[in-house]
C-alpha cells in the first residue's frame, strides 16, 4: 500500500506541475507562436483588403491550401474520438493516461479547421448567411452542421471526464494561483465532491457521450469528403471517399497524438505515466490504419485504373508520373509503407522510432489532403490547358498561422487544465490493486 | 401444415379459413393499389401458410402457455400464444408499411416539389422555357472575318464582363482524324444544375423560365459551385472587379450582374432582361454567321434574328446533341454537329484570335487577374 500512495502522489504532483510553475521557455514558445499568428493576421488583413486575388487561387483551381488545412485539421480532430470513445467502448484501459491529450487535440483541431473555411470564403462578412439561408441540400451545410455538432459534443466530452480533475485542481490550487483561475476551477468543477450519486451520474453521462460521439465523428469526415465527392469531378467521383477520409482522419489523428504525447512527456516529465508501451500500442494502431489506407488506395486506383475511362489518363498521369508524382509517392511510401515497416521491426519500436513514423504520417497526410484537393480541380473539364496552382506568401503565412494557432491553444490548455485524467487513472489503479495486478503506469490491456 | 389442419377442431378450422380469405382480400387489395405481382404472390403464400398456424395457436395458448422455444421445437402440434401472434402481425405490418408506404411517400414528395422561389416572381400567362441552339456547321471561330470570336467579344462589351471572364467561351475540340471544331460554350443552363444543388445559401437558383441565376448579394464566395460545374462556366471576382463609370451608381440587379461584386461568382445568365424586352442576347446578335438560335421550347420556336425554326424539328432533323449528356445535367443549350463547313472553314485551320477586354480601360485602378 505504501508504494501505491506514493504512486498516486507522484501522479498528482506531476499533473499539478504545469499549472504551478511556468518556465521562461514557456513564454518564449508562446511568444514565438503569437508572432507567427500576428504575421498571419497581417496576411489575412491583406487578403481582406484586396480579395482572394492575393492568393494563387484562380477560376480553374479555386481551392488550395486553405481547404487542405480545413480537411487536415478536421481530420486530426478524430484523435480524441478514437482514443477516448472507441477505446473506451472497447474497454482498453491503457488509454486512460492519454485520453485528456487526445481530447485537447480534438477540440483545438476542430476550432482551427473551422477557421480555415472562413478564411477561404470570398465573403467572410456573409458567413452567417449559411445559418440564415442554409439549404439542407448543400454539402457545405452538412459540414457546418456536422462540425458544429462535433465541436459541441467534443467540448462536452472533454469537459465531463475532467470535472473530478477540475475539482482536484480547485482543492489543491485554490488560493495559490491567480484569482481568475481559482474562480475558473471552482466554477467548472460544479461542486464536485466525489459522492456516490455524483460518481454514478458522471459515469452514465460519460457512457452516453462515448457512444454518441462515435457516429458524430464518423459523420463529420464523411461529409467533409462529400464536399468533393458530390461534385461531377472525375478524380473525386468515388463512393469510397467518405470511408477513405474517415480512415485518414483517424490515421493522422493518432500520429498527431503520438507527437504531442512525446513533446509533453519530455517537457513535463510524464515518463512514469506515458511509457514506451503507450507509444507502442498507439504505433500499432497507426500501422493498422496505414494498412486500411493502403487498402483504400488500392481499391480506389485499381478500380479506376483498370477501366481507364475517359479522363482517367490525365488524373493518373499527373498523380503517378507527372506534376504531383513526388507528393503522391511520398505519401504512399513515406506515409504508409515506411511507418508499417518501422512498426514491424522490433528494434525500431522505440519512442523515437515511433515518433519519427508519426511525423512522416502527419506530413504525408497533409500532402495527401493537398493533392486530393488540387489534382481534382486541375483535371480540365473542356479542351483547355490545365491550370497550375502555386500558393502565395499570403497563403503560406496564413497556413503557418493556422499551425501556430493550433499549437498555441494546446500550449494554453496545458497550462490551465489537468493534462492527465488523474481521477480515472486512480480509479483504475484501485481496481487493479484490488485484483492484485501489477501496479503503476505500466500499461495493462 | 396438414398435420396441423387435421389436429384442429371444427371451430379452429373455420377460423383458419376466415383468415385465409382475409389474406386473399388483402392481397387483392394490394394488387389493386399497384403493388408488384411478385410481392402479392409472396404475401399470399405467407398468409396461406400462416393462417392455420395462427388459428391453431391462438386457441391452444389457453391450454398450454408454451414459450418461444416450445413453439418452435415442440412435437406434434405447434402452438403460439397471443403475444407471438401479435408479434407476427407486427412484423407483417412493418414489412407492409415500409415496403409500400415509404416508396409511395418518397415518390409523391419528389413529384410535388415546386421550383424554389416560384411564388415570388411575377406570374405570366405562359412560362417560357428558354433554349439555345448553336449550329456548329456555321461556326468558324470568326476565322473568316479575321476577328476574335464575336459572341465572346459582344458578351464582354454588353455585360461589362470583368477580365478574364468569358461567359461564352469558344473552345477548340479535336475532331477524330485531323483538325478541330469550335464550340462556343455559354453556361449550359442545366435543368438539373449541379451548381444550384450544392449552393449552401441558395444564392444561385433556377429561374422558372430556365436560366440559372446568381444573387451576388447573397453569395458567400465558397466556390463549391465552381467545383461542381462540369462545364467550367463559373467565374470568380478574385479582386475588386472593374466597374465601368456608367455602372458605378447603378442599383445592383441580379439579372444584369452589374455592378460586379468582389468575392462572388458570376456567369452567363441567358440575358433574361433582353429577351423580356424582345431583343436577342448579345452573343446571338453579334454572330456574323447567324449560327446561334434562341427561343422558347414551350412555344417550340427559336430564331437567330433572320429565320424562325421549330425547335423540336430543327433538333431532330439535324442530329442535335448536348455537352456531357451522360452526366444527367440536362442542359438547355443544344448543338448541331459540324466544324464550320457551311461557312467554308477547313477543319485543319486551327486557332482563333485572342479575346480582349477593351472596356476595362474605363475602370482605372481595378484589380486584374489571369485565368
Amino acid at each position: 500500500m505504501e508504494s501505491m500512495t506514493s504512486w498516486r502522489e507522484r501522479l498528482e504532483e506531476t499533473t499539478l506541475e504545469p499549472a504551478r510553475t511556468t518556465t521562461r521557455n514557456y513564454y518564449v514558445v508562446v511568444g514565438v507562436l503569437l508572432a507567427v499568428i500576428a504575421w498571419a493576421l497581417f496576411a489575412y488583413y491583406v487578403q481582406l483588403r484586396d480579395g482572394l486575388v492575393v492568393t494563387g487561387l484562380r477560376d480553374r483551381i479555386s481551392w488550395g491550401l486553405y481547404i487542405t488545412m480545413f480537411v487536415f485539421f478536421i481530420g486530426i480532430s478524430h484523435a480524441g474520438t478514437l482514443i477516448s470513445a472507441i477505446l473506451r467502448v472497447a474497454n482498453a484501459t491503457w488509454r486512460t493516461p492519454v485520453t485528456r491529450m487526445a481530447e485537447f487535440i480534438t477540440a483545438v483541431a476542430l476550432m482551427t479547421g473551422a477557421l480555415f473555411v472562413v478564411v477561404d470564403l470570398g465573403r467572410p462578412d456573409r458567413f452567417l448567411l449559411v445559418i440564415a439561408h442554409g439549404r439542407w441540400q448543400s454539402p457545405i451545410v452538412w459540414d457546418v452542421v456536422a462540425v458544429t455538432t462535433y465541436l459541441t459534443a467534443s467540448l462536452l466530452y472533454l469537459y465531463l471526464p475532467m470535472i473530478p480533475d477540475l475539482a482536484f485542481f480547485r482543492d489543491r490550487l485554490g488560493g495559490k494561483v491567480a484569482r481568475w483561475r481559482s474562480g475558473l476551477y471552482r466554477l467548472l468543477a460544479i461542486n464536485w465532491k466525489g459522492t456516490d450519486t455524483q460518481k454514478s451520474q458522471l459515469h452514465s453521462s460519460i457512457s452516453i457521450m462515448m457512444i454518441l460521439i462515435i457516429p458524430i465523428a464518423v459523420s463529420v469526415h464523411t461529409v467533409v469528403s462529400w464536399i468533393f465527392a458530390m461534385t461531377l469531378r472525375e478524380a473525386w467521383n468515388s463512393a469510397i471517399f467518405g470511408f477513405f477520409f474517415v480512415a485518414g482522419a483517424i490515421f493522422s489523428g493518432i500520429a498527431t497524438l503520438i507527437i504531442m504525447m512525446a513533446l509533453l512527456r519530455r517537457v513535463y516529465r510524464l515518463e512514469e505515466f506515458l511509457t514506451e508501451k503507450h507509444f507502442q500500442y498507439l504505433g500499432f494502431l497507426m500501422a493498422a490504419m496505414a494498412g486500411v489506407m493502403l487498402y483504400a488506395n488500392i481499391s480506389e486506383y485499381v478500380t479506376a485504373g483498370f477501366k481507364f475511362e475517359e479522363g482517367s489518363e490525365f488524373i493518373f498521369r499527373q498523380l503517378f508520373v507527372a506534376e504531383f508524382a513526388p507528393y503522391f509517392w511520398f505519401y504512399l511510401i513515406g506515409g504508409l509503407i515506411i511507418p508499417i515497416l518501422l512498426m514491424s521491426i522490433p528494434r525500431m519500436r522505440t519512442i523515437s522510432g515511433i515518433v519519427s513514423a508519426a511525423v512522416l504520417v502527419d506530413l504525408a497526410m497533409w500532402v495527401e489532403r493537398y493533392f486530393i484537393v488540387v489534382t481534382g480541380l486541375r483535371a480540365p473539364l473542356l479542351p483547355y490547358e490545365p491550370a497550375n496552382y502555386a500558393p502565395t506568401w499570403v497563403e503560406w503565412s496564413i497556413t503557418a498561422g493556422g499551425f501556430a494557432f493550433f499549437a498555441l491553444l494546446v500550449t494554453l490548455f496545458v497550462k490551465v487544465f489537468p493534462i492527465m485524467a488523474v481521477y480515472e487513472m486512480v480509479e483504475e489503479q484501485d481496481v487493479r490493486a484490488a485484483a492484485r495486478l501489477p501496479a503503476s503506469g505500466e500499461a495493462v490491456t | 401444415m396438414v398435420a396441423v389442419a387435421w389436429s384442429m377442431t371444427k371451430k379452429r378450422r373455420r377460423r383458419s379459413v376466415i383468415l385465409a380469405v382475409l389474406a386473399f382480400v388483402a392481397a387483392a387489395g394490394l394488387l389493386a393499389w399497384g403493388t408488384s405481382p411478385l410481392f402479392v404472390l409472396l404475401a399470399t403464400t405467407l398468409a396461406l401458410v400462416s393462417a392455420p398456424l395462427v388459428a391453431a395457436r391462438v386457441s391452444m395458448s389457453r391450454q398450454s402457455r408454451q414459450e418461444w422455444k416450445g413453439w418452435l421445437f415442440a412435437d406434434g402440434v405447434r402452438t403460439v400464444d397471443r403475444r407471438t401472434a401479435l408479434r407476427l402481425f407486427g412484423v407483417a405490418a412493418v414489412f407492409g408499411s415500409v415496403s409500400q408506404v415509404v416508396p409511395k411517400a418518397l415518390n409523391s414528395l419528389l413529384l410535388q416539389e415546386a421550383p424554389p422561389g416560384t411564388d415570388q416572381l411575377p406570374q405570366r400567362a405562359r412560362t417560357r422555357q428558354w433554349t439555345m441552339i448553336i449550329d456548329l456547321r456555321r461556326c468558324d471561330g470568326c476565322q473568316s472575318i479575321g476577328l476574335p470570336p464575336q459572341c465572346t467579344t459582344a458578351c464582354i462589351e454588353g455585360h461589362f464582363t470583368p477580365e478574364p471572364m468569358q461567359w461564352i467561351e469558344v473552345f477548340e475540340h479535336e475532331l477524330p482524324g485531323d483538325g478541330t471544331r469550335f464550340i462556343p460554350t455559354p453556361c449550359q443552363q442545366c435543368q438539373n444544375p449541379p451548381c444550384v444543388n450544392v449552393c449552401p445559401v441558395g444564392a444561385t437558383f433556377s429561374a422558372p423560365e430556365g436560366p440559372v441565376l446568381i444573387d451576388q448579394d447573397r453569395c458567400i464566395g465558397c466556390r463549391i459551385c465552381m467545383a461542381a460545374c462540369p462545364y467550367d462556366r463559373r467565374f470568380f471576382n478574385w479582386g475588386d472587379p472593374p466597374v465601368p463609370p456608367e455602372a458605378l451608381l447603378a442599383e445592383y440587379d441580379l439579372e444584369l450582374q452589374v455592378p460586379a461584386r468582389k468575392g462572388t461568382v458570376m456567369k452567363c445568365d441567358f440575358c433574361p432582361d433582353m429577351v423580356r424586352s424582345g431583343t436577342l442576347p448579345y452573343c446571338i446578335q453579334a454572330c456574323p454567321h447567324r449560327a446561334v438560335y434562341y427561343g422558347d421550347l414551350e412555344e417550340d420556336l427559336a430564331t437567330n434574328g433572320r429565320e424562325l425554326v421549330s425547335i423540336t424539328r430543327y433538333l431532330a432533323n439535324n442530329d442535335a446533341f448536348r455537352l456531357k449528356e451522360e452526366l444527367g445535367t440536362q442542359p438547355r443549350v443544344y448543338y448541331i454537329p459540324g466544324h464550320g463547313e457551311d461557312v467554308g472553314r477547313d477543319p485543319t485551320s486551327t486557332g482563333h484570335l485572342p479575346i480582349r477586354w477593351p472596356w476595362t480601360r474605363l475602370a482605372e485602378g481595378s484589380a486584374r487577374w489571369s485565368r
